[in-house]
């Protein structure tokens, strides 16, 4: 819970984050200016290493791109460090499925980070098909006195070697690389839309639309099916699985959520196959707001552990819920994203805004929870003090430090000066990624194809 | 995933718009108001009113449900869990409409292309919606219902200069409304499978009839489903799966030349591609 209090540092208690507590001021953006935004370049994911100190982010056209945090320094105490480019590759290719006819999307659906172990950094990033293990590392050495070859790479002349010589390392240039380790590949029938690293480190899971793979880091001919909800008549497909994810500390136990509001809680030590689940967590519908479209907001788009373990988070179309994990039958609390939209549903259907799948994420002490909405809006809620507030992303609050102001949305009646009205939210400036840094109050947002970093006002 | 066939990003403010109505309306998730005490229990069309009437909005919404539902994305597969809630969305207000009445029984006539209806591909739609502007839709699943990992390498491009990729269309008697009203369909479809069969005449049977008069099992794929409705033949009820996995020669026919024939052709519309 979070504590008052002034904000977390590195390894810090709670960090607030609401109201009067907290303010929250623009640190960078990255990304092109320009109006006309390439398809490649609009961001599908954002995600924070285990320390925060490098951010990856993927796009549509299959690239990623890792920032890091350059170190805190005393002439400028009022940043906690930017983020720069570390390193940029190319992770997945578009390909072409022969069999049926259709193109597979490069675009990166999800970036997760392994847990540090040694000097090089890992990350795991899947298209709709294949998962890949790329593992970065830096080279700032280079040896130099090699025996057989000269120091432009030309072999020598055996014959020419009449002294032997140890290399030696000499300083470089600082280089980056980025190589792909593992493919995981033609495990998935159907599109991966998450992928979840356990706490044991060896293992991961992979989920598509119907199914869900468990994988071991270092077998990529393999992977075992725990979870199937395909039925045997595809006509009777009625549910299909949105989102997964591990248990940040129970190796054995992991959650699925589904497109009818529900999620499933699965322990792999019970069986083999995880169809039965352990836990099944469902909000019973309330009766006096049904309506076509309830099935559909009720879709959960995302869900996230808390770091404690004890609470999960989901994000359906127009709210985010935290669930106790002991308690199956509704959630602990529920914050309303954008309740202003729920008479707008069926122009949201037309125009296909009501499929958009948000994602949420939990602060660093699971004290406050953040998720994105429309107009480059992305909303923050305390949940001790049940304080909310919605800022926005945009070019022209991105004054270096520039406090970002509160925005409202004015939902019927007299418009107030500061406010905007529904029908003039830009619907296709949606904020779907979001990534809170997991021990200080940074955050990054991805706005279609820039990134915006935010940092708590420090004094 | 972000789609790409949206219409709009802006709300419109016209108080009157049907679209803005149809939002007050399922807002308030009141499945059933009557307006002006007119409400037309048969969902015949009595004339538009200030406030349209519920079946008129209802309808509106299976309308826009089942465009999205064949909205084809060409070249990349679409979304499995969209299609699946607009699917459901159907479902729900086809169940409401059965249990008030107003889903419409065609007459005797059609009877005999009612399971054709159902065969339409999203492709072919596609492409008649596109050529007449609008239409009444056939109301078919498209992609969802296929079993991508079991339809194999017999998943058979007949003809990319107009199917530029592979819609399976249902299998016509496991369509869910089939299980519950198999011979109920409305009316107006019938001016959509006219267009449907315009088109259809003018590609080319031969080859295709070629291709597939022997391979039973492969009904899933469009120029077999046409082929066969051409001929009258009864598509079979079964899964696709299984029909595919135990393939049975149901076709004392089917021979070792016509898959050789078959295949060069195959081979010859990629190289072509």
């Amino acid at each position: 819970m979070a504590g008052a209090g002034g904000g977390g540092g590195v390894g810090g208690g709670p960090a607030p984050m609401g109201g009067s507590d907290l303010q929250w001021c623009f640190s960078q953006v990255k990304g092109a200016i320009d109006e006309d935004v390439a398809e490649a370049d609009i961001i599908s994911t954002v995600e924070f290493n285990y320390s925060g100190d490098l951010l990856a982010t993927g796009d549509k056209g299959g690239r990623v791109v890792i920032f890091q945090k350059e170190q805190e320094n005393k002439s400028r105490p009022h940043s906690r460090g930017e983020y720069n480019v570390y390193s940029t590759f190319q992770s997945h290719e578009p390909e072409f499925d022969y069999l049926k006819s259709l193109e597979i999307e490069e675009k990166i659906n999800k970036i997760r980070w392994l847990p540090q172990q040694n000097a090089a950094h890992f990350l795991l990033s899947t298209n709709d098909k294949t998962i890949k293990l790329w593992k970065i590392s830096e080279r700032d050495k280079r040896a130099e006195g090699y025996n057989l070859k000269d120091e432009d790479g030309r072999l020598r002349d055996p014959f020419r070697i009449t002294a032997l010589r140890v290399p030696i390392l000499k300083p470089m240039d600082l280089m980056v690389e980025a190589s792909p380790r593992r493919i995981f590949a033609n495990a998935h029938t159907y599109h991966i839309n998450s992928i979840s690293v356990n706490s044991d480190h060896e293992t991961y899971l992979s989920a598509d639309d119907l199914r869900v793979n468990l994988w071991h880091l270092e077998i990529t001919d393999r992977s075992f099916n725990i979870v199937d909800i395909k039925p045997v008549n595809m006509e009777e497909l009625t549910e299909v699985i949105t989102a997964a994810e591990f248990h940040p500390h129970q190796c054995n136990v992991f959650v699925y959520s589904s497109s009818k509001g529900t999620i499933r809680l699965c322990d792999m030590r019970s069986s083999a196959l995880c169809d039965r689940h352990s836990k099944f967590f469902e909000e019973p519908e309330d009766p006096s707001s049904r309506s076509f479209f309830s099935e559909i907001i009720s879709s959960i788009s995302d869900v996230k552990f808390s770091h404690s373990g004890r609470y999960m988070m989901t994000r359906d179309y127009l709210s985010v819920k935290v669930w106790d994990l002991n308690m199956e039958t509704r959630p602990v609390e529920t914050y309303q994203v954008h309740e202003y939209l729920r008479s707008k549903l069926c122009s949201l259907y037309e125009n296909d805004c009501i499929f958009d799948k948000f994602e949420c994420c939990w602060n660093g002490s699971d004290g406050a929870l953040m998720t994105g909405s429309y107009n480059n809006f992305f909303r923050m809620f305390d949940r001790s003090t049940r304080r909310d507030v919605t800022l926005e992303a945009s070019r022209e609050s991105s004054k270096p430090r520039a406090i970002l102001k509160p925005r409202k949305v004015c939902t019927g009646g007299k418009r107030r000066k500061d406010e905007i009205s529904v029908d003039s939210l830009d619907f296709n400036k949606k904020i779907l990624h979001t990534a809170w840094h997991p021990l200080q109050n940074i955050i990054a947002v991805a706005a279609t194809n820039n990134l915006y970093i935010f940092q708590d006002k420090v004094n | 995933m972000e789609t790409d066939d949206r219409e709009g990003n802006r709300m419109w403010e016209e108080d009157s718009s049907p679209k803005h109505l149809l939002d007050t309306m399922f807002a308030r998730g009141i499945k059933r108001k009557c307006f002006d005490g007119e409400e037309d229990i048969e969902g015949t069309l009595a004339g538009f009113k200030s406030v349209p009437s519920y079946n008129l909005q209802r309808q509106s919404l299976l309308d826009m449900s089942l465009v999205k539902l064949q909205l084809c994305h060409m070249l990349v597969e679409p979304n499995l869990c969209r299609s699946v809630l607009i699917a459901n969305t159907v479902r729900q207000i086809q169940e409401e409409m059965t249990q008030d009445g107003t889903w419409q029984v065609i007459n005797a006539q059609n009877t005999g292309q009612a399971s054709l209806d159902r065969l339409v591909s999203s492709d072919i739609l596609c492409r008649s919606t596109k050529e007449q502007g609008e239409g009444k839709l056939v109301p078919s699943y498209s992609s969802f219902s296929k079993d991508f990992e079991d339809i194999q390498s017999q998943d058979i491009i007949s003809d990319l200069s107009t199917v530029a990729s592979v819609q399976a269309p249902r299998n016509p008697q496991s369509n869910v409304w089939e299980m519950e009203n198999p011979q109920e369909n409305r009316g107006n479809f019938q001016k959509s499978l006219d267009q449907i069969f315009e088109t259809l005449e003018n590609k080319n049977p031969n080859s295709v009839e070629d291709l597939f008069s022997d391979v039973d099992n492969s009904y899933y794929d469009l120029d077999t489903v046409l082929t066969g409705m051409m001929s009258n033949t009864k598509m079979g009820h079964c899964d696709v799966l299984e029909s595919f996995s135990s393939q049975t020669t149901t076709n004392s026919n089917s021979n070792c030349k016509s898959d050789i024939n078959e295949l060069d052709h195959i081979v010859e519309i990629l190289v072509e591609s």
